[in-house]
């Protein structure tokens, strides 16, 4: 083959496109990834970057000469040490995924089956392939368990996937790519269903592992941030097109196209704090216990308080309580312990215990817009029917409050007749927004009501969410794990771990040394958007036993 | 306009569902205007036992020598109604108390599924001919009956399905604006569940044809001398043994409805399950 070492992974104007078949309608042909080249190193990492539907993933998959679902490669090259494996039969492509080129899938939760052990899935490909005998294969996975810090390297293939955490499974799978050997790996969106905390670890062993084997890989994210640390090259993508493509550095710090510089500059946003009224609070929880099973508790003795017109954001890993307690302020979970007082009078810790009034004034808008919404109702019943059911009104005139309201997010009245599947997801959000608005609520609970969008989008919806809050005097409870989000719009700030409530005040104060540990690692975990910030900190901090 | 509407509909359809509709518009035909279109009543003896086909009978006759073709015109007219009408009765019982059950949870969901349970641990056939011994025979009671005792197995189904749409975020939403059990019944859950439910009633409609016929053939469900379809299955299969097909006849049209209402189903169901976005 006359390809050099320097040239490993050549792609060439590669074209996918899927065709769509609604019964009773024509075909339909979608281009999802147009004209698409690049050429990748050994030992050099690509980072793919862009919006959902960008085509990230679909170039990814594309290098293993694979399309999902409908999805056909229609023109291009791909060329792996010079040989295209476009043109070659399904035998031939079987025998270069997984032994050339290794995959590594976002949620490892769900790309390992749970009736097998780790360890037998991990070697599978290089026994499945003839590379390796069954002992070869268990001993160098060993090596590369102790290799990626996953804990008791000798035993951890014996496990089986749910003895193990989030971030262990997404090392293990990492494991499972290198067990073969690849010159190629493939890493789509690894670190995304992971915490802060816990995806800074999986971050530094994914780069350990590259440097250490030399091969080249894809990193597929959508957070600019992540894919900075990682890096040698970037291309920003956008609806299949390619909009930038050059070193880290340059894209960073000297981004040419105006979509690359609103993901650098992306969560400027910053909302100055106001200081307390002297009125008493709007929300005030007193020594809150909660439990699912009446005995381990999940909330011990929380205590918190929040004005009106203010933001009180609640923030923590997954596992620290934060939504258990939306569901207690609520009235979904009932309290073991402790009070409630919104407005002055106490809230009944059971839902139907509840005024129409009480509930009126205290709304909710969840993570995912998708099952927010029931999709068999459209937009125009689901933000008119809060209007209908607590101020009673019907037919043109709350058709004319919906419209408004519809203005209000910025969408207007052409959205009125459409389901919710035929929206965005940052339009869904924007009706859920709407549809807690109808109520007239003096506070609002949002439920990590970003986590699920785009940067950009999400930009958009907390800058609408500011925007209201200032015209309509609503108290927000903001519950989410992203230090960026928090920073932004906070008035004050509660830290949450293992259901105990670490620190609370105001913004300034929470944010401002000195530290607890917990806060301290919390603040230093979230990525920063420039070059060699996970060395820096990883530097800082010795790697704690490797049991997270 | 309506032209266009009909034509909109049509364009939907698949042409699997096409002609599924057609079958099934042919046979409602042949039963609402059974008598003017049927050549000969339907309880007369005109021939020869087993006649086989002829220009004077088009499918020959049956065991009496009554025509066949007049008998399954007439027959459908029973079998349509009596069958769409238990069917429909157990789909409204059924899911109307599997939705309740799933959205009240606790003690409610227990009593309906345990009584529900003990309904079923009884078997069907035993039960109805139990109880239809001892009511009066009218159409009205075999109604009721095969509805209620078909109701069960909707029971199931359609709290299995509920169970999973009651924990959406949607409808904690309408739980949290304060709404009653019935508008989460009515306007959030039975729109989402209408999918599989659908799947089930072509299938549920077809067992109530097979039902039918089987208490017929006991002397408990349609009378004699009328006729419906599954009877005249059971009042020909002996000819089986001497070759004669006239059993075949009637069973062929069970089958071409039972595909029919299954096809046009299916259809609806991708329709519904691609479009909104919902199961």
């Amino acid at each position: 083959m006359p390809a050099t070492q320097s040239q490993f992974l050549e792609v060439q104007g590669l074209q996918i496109e899927a065709s769509i078949n609604v019964p009773g309608e024509a075909r339909k042909t979608l281009r999802l990834v147009d004209n698409i080249s690049f050429t990748l190193e050994k030992g050099k990492v690509l980072g793919l970057i862009g919006e959902s539907g960008a085509g990230k993933s679909t170039i990814g998959l594309a290098t293993l000469s694979y399309g999902r679902g409908g999805c056909n490669i229609t023109g291009g090259k791909i060329l792996l040490d010079g040989e295209d494996i476009l043109s070659l039969s399904a035998a031939e492509v079987r025998n270069i995924r997984g032994t050339r080129i290794a995959y590594v899938a976002q949620s490892a939760a769900a790309a390992f089956n749970p009736a097998h052990r780790i360890g037998d899935q991990v070697i599978e490909v290089a026994i499945e392939h003839n590379l390796m005998s069954k002992a070869e294969a268990l001993a160098y996975a060993n090596v590369l368990y102790e290799k990626l810090g996953l804990p008791d390297p000798q035993h951890f293939g014996q496990r089986y996937p749910h003895q193990v955490s989030g971030g262990q499974l997404q090392r293990a799978m990492t494991v499972m790519a290198l067990c073969a050997k690849p010159d190629l790996i493939i890493f789509d969106e690894p670190t995304t269903a992971l915490d802060v905390t816990t995806q800074i670890e999986v971050l530094a062993t994914i780069k350990t592992a590259i440097v250490d084997t030399g091969v080249a890989a894809l990193y597929i994210t959508h957070d600019l941030a992540v894919v900075a640390q990682v890096s040698d090259h970037i291309m920003v993508l956008r609806n299949g097109k390619m909009i930038e493509y050059g070193d880290t550095d340059k894209i960073i710090n000297h981004a040419v196209q105006e979509y690359t510089q609103n993901l650098v500059s992306v969560r400027t946003l910053e909302k100055p704090e106001i200081a307390d009224p002297d009125t008493s609070a709007i929300l005030q929880v007193k020594h809150i216990d909660a439990a699912y099973d009446g005995v381990n508790k999940i909330l011990k003795d929380v205590s918190l308080h929040l004005h009106a017109g203010q933001t009180l954001s609640i923030v923590g890993e997954s596992g620290s309580g934060k939504s258990t307690l939306a569901r207690v302020i609520t009235g979904l979970l009932p309290q073991l312990n402790g009070e409630i007082n919104f407005a002055g009078t106490n809230l009944s810790t059971n839902l139907s215990g509840r005024s129409k009034e009480q509930l009126r004034e205290l709304q909710m808008i969840y993570q995912m817009a998708d099952v927010a919404m029931n999709p068999r109702h459209t937009i125009g019943q689901i933000i008119g029917r809060p209007i209908e059911f607590y101020f009673g009104v019907k037919g043109a005139e709350n058709r004319r409050q919906t419209i408004d309201l519809l203005d209000q997010i910025e969408l207007g009245e052409k959205y009125f007749d459409r389901y919710p599947a035929e929206l965005s997801g940052g339009q869904k959000q924007r009706v859920c927004i709407a549809r807690a608005l109808a109520a007239k609520p003096s506070l609002i609970i949002c439920d990590e009501v970003t986590s699920a969008l785009d940067p950009l989008v999400a930009d958009g919806i907390l800058q609408l969410l500011m925007d209201l809050q200032l015209k309509h005097n609503i108290a927000y409870l903001f519950i989410t794990h992203d230090i960026a989000t928090v920073k932004a719009i906070s008035d004050s700030i509660a830290v949450m771990y293992q259901g105990s409530l670490v620190r609370f005040g105001k913004k300034s104060k929470v944010l401002a040394p000195p530290f607890d540990d917990y806060t301290q690692m919390l603040l230093a975990s979230v990525p920063k958007m420039e070059l060699g910030w996970l060395e820096r900190i990883l530097a800082n901090r010795k790697m704690q036993s490797a049991d997270n | 306009m309506i032209n266009k509407t009909v034509r909109s509909v049509a364009s939907h359809l698949s042409w699997g569902a096409k002609i599924g509709l057609i079958c099934l518009i042919i046979f409602s035909l042949a039963a609402i205007f059974a008598p003017l279109v049927a050549p000969y009543p339907q309880d007369e003896i005109l021939g020869e036992v087993w006649e086989p086909i002829s220009s004077s009978y088009w499918l020959g006759t049956d065991q009496l020598g009554r025509d066949i073709l007049s008998r399954l015109i007439h027959g459908a007219r029973n079998t349509f109604f009596i069958a769409g009408a238990a069917t429909l009765l157990s789909f409204f019982m059924g899911t109307f108390l599997g939705f309740l059950a799933a959205v009240s949870g606790g003690k409610v969901d227990q009593l309906l599924s345990r009584s529900n349970d003990l309904m079923m641990a009884i078997p069907t056939l035993i039960f109805a001919l139990v109880v239809l011994s001892v009511l009066p025979s009218s159409m009205l009671v075999l109604i009721f009956v095969m509805g209620v005792l078909d109701s069960t197995r909707v029971f199931r189904l359609s709290r299995a399905v509920a169970v999973d749409i009651v924990v959406m975020d949607y409808v904690e939403a309408a739980r949290l604006r304060g709404e009653n059990s019935l508008w989460i019944i009515f306007r959030e859950i039975l729109p989402n569940a209408l999918s599989p439910l659908f799947a089930e009633f072509g299938l549920r409609f077809a067992f109530a044809v097979l039902f039918l016929s089987t208490l017929s053939f006991l002397g408990l469900g349609i009378q004699p001398p009328d006729a419906d379809w599954g009877s005249m299955v059971k009042e020909n299969k002996d000819g089986i043994v001497f070759g004669i097909p006239a059993a075949l006849i009637p069973a062929a049209a069970i089958a071409i409805l039972t595909i029919s209402i299954n096809l046009v189903v299916d259809s609806i169901l991708s329709r519904t399950s691609s479009l909104k976005g919902g199961r």
